[in-house]
């Protein structure tokens, strides 16, 4: 394990997230489709508590579908890569217990 | 199998918090323990791929879909530990940015996917993993593990949902687990793909060796 392969995967990740993303499936998953046809999802309507910057998955402001989604595909994996890589260096890796060696 | 506001009751949001923040930190002292610095990115890029891969929603059958929940993906080639770390930070972002599960539901969808899918995940697979030898037993592991581990998730979402009074137990639970019997097979084969390929590329081919993210024994 070395460094060349996390670019790779930080690589594949980004290339999933941006050229795949456009083309799933809309059709709702296993919990919604059960909150539907069981006739609770209503309960979820209107009770957002945060006002999210790309609800399902949409870079706001793109007239494309397929790009708004690519868009916040790439955003959302370089998002959880950097908060990832912060939480690990500031909760389990903290500077004292870091150690030698750093790459 | 995120859960949105709206679905659970404060007593079973609330207990489901407790247990998850129970469960993160011991995770992170835990994984303390045995990441080292040069293993750092490597948990970030196993939260990005599992983060692009929960975007790819794959059609299971008449106007249902499912994606990958990656929990068996972590617990396999990262420890529990780290996976449950992976898992609530794709899930925190979700939720942040793309209202992807609800604010009141983080605690329970921690539970479900971050806590309970990779443990499942990890105990399935060492115990059918140390009863076959040799490549076709750790593939079969690993589908099992991935499979049950989405099962167990449905399960303890089912509970939840049930337990907030949202509706009978008798009615969410059979449907939960019906499709999401079918979903496990899309996370099973995925799961299978990933871990065989990046085994190779680490060079863990055994069940037995030591996972990357340090002393987590597999």
């Amino acid at each position: 394990m070395n460094r060349k392969n996390l670019i790779w995967g930080l690589l594949v990740a980004l290339a999933i997230a941006a050229f795949l993303s456009p083309f799933a499936s809309p059709s709702p998953d296993g919990l919604e489709r059960v909150a539907e046809d069981k006739g609770f999802l209503h309960l979820a309507e209107g009770k957002e508590l945060i006002h999210a910057l790309m609800p399902d998955y949409v870079f706001p402001g793109i007239a494309s579908e397929g790009l708004a989604t690519s868009l916040a595909g790439l955003v959302g994996t370089l998002l959880v890569f950097g908060a990832m890589y912060l939480v690990s260096r500031v909760f389990v890796r903290p500077k004292g217990n870091a150690g030698k060696g750093r790459s | 199998m995120h859960i949105p506001d709206g679905f659970l009751d404060p007593k079973i949001w609330v207990g489901a918090s407790a247990l998850s923040a129970g469960a993160l930190a011991a995770a992170v002292s835990n994984t303390r323990k045995v990441l080292e610095d040069r293993q750092v990115p490597a948990l970030g890029v196993m939260a990005a791929f599992i983060f692009a891969a929960q975007m790819i929603n794959f059609p299971v059958a008449g106007g249902t879909s499912g994606h990958l929940l990656g929990g068996a993906l972590a617990a396999i080639l990262l420890g529990p530990w780290s996976a449950g770390l992976i898992l609530t930070t794709v899930l925190v972002i979700q939720m942040l940015f793309f209202y992807d599960g609800g604010l009141t539901a983080l605690g329970a969808n921690v539970l479900n996917m971050a806590v309970i899918a990779p443990w499942v995940a990890y105990g399935t697979y060492r115990l059918v993993g140390g009863l076959f030898k040799g490549n076709a037993g750790r593939t079969a592991a690993t589908f099992l593990a991935a499979w049950l581990s989405v099962m167990a998730a449905a399960l303890a979402c089912s509970l939840e949902i049930a337990f907030s009074g949202t509706v009978p137990l008798a009615v969410v639970l059979p449907a939960m687990l019906g499709w999401h019997a079918l979903i496990g097979i899309g996370e099973g084969l995925i799961t299978v793909v990933v871990v065989s390929f990046v085994s190779r590329l680490w060079g863990l081919e055994q069940s037995g060796q030591k996972s990357f993210a340090g002393g987590e024994q597999l």
